[in-house]
């Protein structure tokens, strides 16, 4: 704005030439790629017909009648409203205990935080090995108190809840993180009056944190859906989608019609479904998190 | 009065001792599948197999890891996931550094609709964009390399949040400080590798671990791509050893440990940015 007319022609040349290395990136390796996803996800494509068929809107009309589909829709549903709650109400209360600095609150958030900072396969293979029917650590345990454990992982009742816990466990250190930071940002004036009129901490809790964090506990519910949405290494390790197909989840789905049996055009079908939820959830964060976001007008 | 003030240190003093037992067993039910696991890549596998477990490995062996070493590729598997997981750090900090200092300190038309396409990739998940992906590189004959493994990140996802995350950063830098540069007749190329860059190197690393990390992570895309066992990533050749294995934990459970160990070590090293970065892109990503 300050500058002068002939430096700001000049300048607007290299705004085009700092970008375009990202912006062209971004159309060959994001954008065509999500644009062929839809046009794919209309043709019959598979790797051992010969021949491509364009169907319209045939694959989605067909993702209807799939029995497979609903039980995947099901389970992605079943494992984010599993998650949702217990992720909440834990990291909530792990970051108010682990707020306020005392002695060793850096060796507690560190142990927390340490599986965040650990691969999902690695993570995976770790708990399939603690959920073992037979020797398993959690059986063995069970076993100490004469519980006979359940066949955790093959169980077609408890594979998506075990994938839940596992991924919990996982992500407990992030959201916790967050929340401390934004428990931070609470007025300390707000805790000093609400003393003064005797309110416990419990309610201090409920009136004046939990309002005033609400935005993060916004933010980390929609970063919790998107990620239960796209939840693909934790089922892979841990029970290959069984027992059965009782722990297929989107990906997982995709991932099986186009890499195993390679029906590319009906595994594009359910990317285009996952891609609209994505953006519908991204959207609404964005229009929350607007307040994070500087605005130059 | 004094005995009031007595009762409410007692009472303080229970407090914190209930608040150190609560932290100590949740530490312990975070950190115990670690030892869980680093335990049991020491043991031998009939005392894997023994039943009840043994809590404290006896004898203690190393050879599950020299198995590792000799019998399976595990040096080069680490080798690949460490050069591809640097290369899409430096590649993200390029292409999104760039990026983010013309949408913040440039002014160019349509800069503001631009910027929301790029910021858009951030919708546009790997998981969705795999089969067209896929299909390119095998047409390009680039399946069995490690290119749309370094390159998906860098214009995808990490590079889309990168760009925000630079911008962001760029916008706080005075104007002035660049008019300064331009009255000394510096170019942009100049102003920004001498004077933007340093300044951003507290971005620059949050963005280095958040890159680093999810190219590390990566399991999806090595999966579908990758069908050479040389080479494989970290992830995928843990996966596909465990699966050969079966229940030969202890063989497992060295490869796990030794998938997890350099990240955990850098990780202990600079627990605070970690922690800062991956929150920040949590709560802007």
């Amino acid at each position: 704005m300050k500058r002068k007319d002939n430096s700001l022609n000049k300048d607007s040349k290299w705004g085009y030439y700092f970008i375009s290395p990202m912006f062209i990136g971004f159309i060959i390796i994001s954008l065509l790629p999500v644009l062929a996803t839809f046009v794919i996800g209309m043709t019959d494509w598979s790797l051992l017909n010969s021949d491509i068929n364009f169907l319209g809107f045939g694959n989605f009309t067909k993702l209807f009648t799939d029995k497979l589909f609903y039980q995947v829709a099901r389970n992605s549903l079943y494992f984010t409203v599993l998650l949702i709650p217990s992720n909440l109400v834990i990291c909530l209360a792990l970051a108010a205990l682990l707020k306020n600095n005392f002695k060793g609150v850096g060796f507690f958030r560190t142990a927390i935080f340490t599986p965040v900072v650990t691969t999902v396969v690695v993570w995976g293979i770790l708990w399939k090995y603690i959920f073992q029917t037979d020797n398993g650590l959690i059986n063995t345990i069970l076993g100490m108190i004469n519980i006979a454990g359940p066949q955790w992982l093959y169980n077609a009742k408890l594979a998506i809840p075990v994938a839940v816990f596992v991924t919990l466990i996982k992500g407990l250190g992030l959201n916790m993180v967050l929340f401390i930071s934004a428990m931070k940002d609470v007025p300390e004036v707000y805790y000093e009056a609400a003393r003064i009129d005797g309110a416990s901490k419990l309610r201090q809790f409920f009136s004046i944190t939990l309002p005033c964090i609400a935005p993060s506990v916004f933010l980390v519910t929609i970063i919790t859906v998107i990620g239960s949405l796209k939840v693909f290494a934790q089922i892979d390790t841990l029970t290959a989608g069984g027992p059965g197909t009782s722990s297929f989840v989107f990906v997982y789905y995709i991932y099986q019609q186009a890499f195993k049996y390679y029906k590319f055009g009906y595994a594009s079908a359910i990317s285009v479904v996952l891609f609209i939820i994505i953006v519908i959830l991204t959207l609404v964060q964005w229009k929350m998190r607007k307040r994070w976001v500087y605005h130059e007008n | 009065m004094k005995t009031n003030s007595e009762k409410a240190r007692q009472k303080n003093i229970i407090k914190r001792i209930v608040r150190y037992i609560g932290c100590t067993l949740i530490a312990l039910v975070m950190l115990f599948p670690f030892y869980w696991m680093a335990s049991t890549s020491v043991k031998t596998y009939t005392n894997v197999m023994k039943f009840p477990p043994q809590w404290w490995p006896n004898p203690f062996t190393i050879d599950n890891f020299v198995d590792l070493f000799t019998n399976q590729p595990f040096l080069k598997y680490m080798w690949n996931s460490v050069y591809i997981a640097a290369l899409v750090a430096f590649g993200v900090i390029i292409v999104s550094s760039l990026a983010g200092y013309a949408f913040a300190k440039i002014k160019f038309k349509g800069s503001n609709i631009l910027f929301l396409i790029i910021l858009s990739g951030m919708m546009m998940p790997i998981e969705v964009t795999v089969i067209p992906l896929f299909v390119a590189l095998s047409k390009l004959n680039l399946v069995n390399s490690h290119f749309g493994l370094i390159i998906q990140p860098i214009f995808g996802y990490c590079g889309a949040f990168g760009t925000f995350l630079m911008r962001q950063f760029f916008i706080t830098v005075p104007d002035e400080l660049l008019e300064a540069g331009k009255i000394d007749g510096a170019s942009h190329i100049r102003i920004f590798t001498k004077i933007m860059l340093p300044l951003a190197s507290s971005t620059i690393a949050t963005l280095i671990i958040f890159s680093f990390l999810q190219s590390w992570n990566d399991y999806l895309l090595p999966l579908v791509l990758l069908s050479e066992s040389t080479t494989y990533t970290l992830p995928l050749g843990l996966k596909l050893f465990a699966s050969e294995m079966g229940v030969e934990w202890n063989l497992v459970m060295a490869g796990a440990t030794f998938s997890t160990l350099p990240m955990l070590i850098v990780f202990f090293f600079s627990q605070r940015k970690f922690m800062e970065s991956l929150s920040m892109a949590g709560l802007k990503g």
